[in-house]
């Protein structure tokens, strides 16, 4: 049974990793899963200095889902490279580090001081993140902009890039046009989508920043039909991402044209889920007489 | 030894309407917990005691663990108190005797036991006694006595005070209404009882769990009397882990994690 896939330089031993943001920096889930089993390790989204992110409530859950506004809270790239990367560079796993920046400038240098690094294999920039002022926002949503800010991050690393996108667009296929012009060797999608739930007895918002972005099992439906369009549209690998749950979800992630897929929430509802999700594609495999993962890349018959 | 393991629930007792109280034990070996930490417990159950149902693979609504504190410790597990409060709790509420569930923990640090020379002076306020139960059972276990200072809107909102008397030096209980004990704010009535015992105010160490506004003000108490003071935080959470940075807390060191550095904090280092 071959597991493996290709994610621009990257070679992963399965198609499965974390969803930045909800896996920590490795450390705190490699007590639940063996890290050495996962495809890859995708770290909590970085920046050149640190953040202190959004005031509290950063966390509401909605039906089959969830809302956060953390508000990108991160120990800083300098701080990652010094204290977490020596844990992750003890495993075989692959460490694709997330990252993202306020201006063009800074995506740039955060890219060039992150792509020295021994033990980093690929970056994946978060052009999407929906929790901050609306004038940064159009990194994700103007595909000119998307264009611009990828091929300045393209110029200044050799690594794998994996460009991620924001739901919050009218047209998806558009910005993954974009992202890939520019130099993308691989897309990411979806990031959570924007939403916000309001107390009716206090008429106040639950979260913090008022807003957040939306996981969980909610998202999928939205996030398949993503992933199929943005298939259609590209040729760059798709790591495909939102509200998977177990090995089912994945398949049908493949199956809508992701070569790899992300586990994001899931984590957060059984710490193990990860390690689940891989063992429960091999199952898929093996009774459904797939040889090859690759196979199943894209194979929806309509 | 796991920190993430089902467990079988052997009670599940309703005290009112409002509150119940769980008592879980592990099908598989876990960790002993110290007195302050928490449990993560799934909202699904599989009804009647297989750890292997489909449930728990496929039923996502709700869909978080629920963080509650560890109440103390019986012959039949793991016990927590907790509040109706919305779609998890009452569906938690529901679950039977024999049921299985997901559970995560102990979590997050505990309270430090007072040293020998020093007086635990215990404050709880409404279901913050669920934190300080256990601490104060300790004490009481090692030959120590807490003075136990508990608050509650109405006479209804106290909970297992039979149970605390037993452990308790001294148990002062106050209500919003005056429904039971004195009529007023359990911080005045901790104010009172340092007023008028010096001594134990002078080797006094405060342990506090309730309402942000209590915390606060318990904090300004242990500060204009310069008590050693220890509140436990609430905030929502998601991964209970320290991964999704959701649980966070104002600190005079930036936001910490109520589920990682916390719940247990230092009043001072709190930004009210």
């Amino acid at each position: 049974m071959n597991l493996s896939v290709d994610i621009g330089k990257l070679k992963l031993n399965n198609p499965v990793m974390t969803a930045s943001g909800t896996f920590g920096y490795g450390e705190e889930y490699s007590e639940f899963v063996d890290l050495d089993r996962l495809g890859a390790v995708v770290v909590k989204g970085l920046s050149l200095q640190p953040r202190e992110g959004n005031p509290p409530p950063r966390i509401i859950e909605t039906p089959a889902g969830m809302l956060n506004a953390i508000g990108l809270q991160n120990i800083g790239i300098g701080r990652f490279v010094k204290e977490k990367l020596p844990f992750l560079r003890r495993f075989g796993t692959k460490v694709i580090v997330n990252f993202f920046g306020d201006s063009i400038e800074e995506y740039s240098e955060a890219a060039r001081r992150l792509s020295g690094e021994e033990g980093i294999h690929g970056l994946e920039m978060n052009i999407s993140c929906p929790n901050k002022e609306a004038g940064w926002c159009i990194f994700g949503t103007d595909p000119r902009v998307t264009f611009e800010v990828v091929s300045a991050v393209r110029k200044v690393t050799d690594l794998t890039l994996i460009v991620k996108l924001s739901p919050n667009v009218t047209d998806i296929a558009t910005m993954a046009r974009a992202a890939e012009e520019a130099g993308a060797d691989a897309l990411s999608l979806i990031n959570t989508i924007t939403g916000m739930a309001i107390d009716a007895f206090t008429r106040k918002p639950k979260l913090g920043n008022i807003t957040g972005g939306l996981s969980g099992p909610a998202v999928k439906p939205v996030a398949l039909r993503m992933v199929w369009e943005v298939h259609k549209a590209v040729k760059v690998p798709i790591v495909g991402m939102g509200g998977i749950m177990n090995a089912q979800d994945a398949i049908e992630f493949f199956i809508a044209g992701a070569t790899a897929v992300a586990v994001g929430t899931a984590n957060f509802v059984k710490p193990a889920a990860i390690g689940d999700i891989i063992n429960g594609i091999e199952r898929f495999m093996t009774d459904n007489a797939v040889p090859d993962v690759k196979e199943l890349i894209g194979s929806l018959i309509t | 030894m796991s920190r993430y393991f089902k467990a079988e629930i052997t009670e599940n007792i309703s005290l009112n309407k409002d509150y119940s109280l769980l008592t879980f034990h592990p099908l598989t070996s876990s960790i002993d917990p110290g007195p302050g930490q928490f449990y993560m417990i799934g909202c699904v159950s599989d009804g009647g005691g297989s750890p292997e149902s489909p449930a728990f693979k496929y039923v996502y609504d709700p869909l978080l663990k629920r963080p509650f504190s560890l109440f103390r410790r019986t012959d039949k597990g793991f016990q927590v108190l907790y509040r109706i409060r919305g779609k998890g709790t009452a569906i938690i509420r529901d679950m039977r005797k024999g049921a299985v569930v997901d559970v995560l923990g102990p979590l997050g640090n505990s309270y430090p036991m007072p040293p020998e020379n020093k007086t635990a002076l215990v404050v709880a306020g409404g279901l913050g006694i669920a934190s300080v139960f256990y601490l104060a059972e300790k004490i009481a276990g090692s030959g120590g006595s807490a003075h136990i200072h508990y608050g509650a809107r109405t006479e209804t909102d106290l909970l297992m005070v039979e149970d605390l008397r037993t452990i308790a030096g001294t148990l002062n209980i106050s209500t919003d209404d005056g429904s039971c004990g004195e009529q007023g704010c359990v911080t005045d009535m901790l104010g009172d009882f340092l007023a008028q015992n010096q001594t134990a105010a002078a080797a006094g160490v405060i342990y506090a769990c309730g309402p942000h506004r209590m915390l606060e003000a318990v904090s300004v108490i242990a500060k204009e009397r310069g008590i050693e003071a220890y509140i436990s935080a609430e905030e929502r959470m998601a991964c209970g882990i320290g991964a999704c940075l959701g649980c966070v807390i104002k600190t005079v060191n930036g936001y910490k994690r109520v589920c990682k550095e916390g719940p247990v904090f230092r009043a001072e280092e709190i930004v009210w």
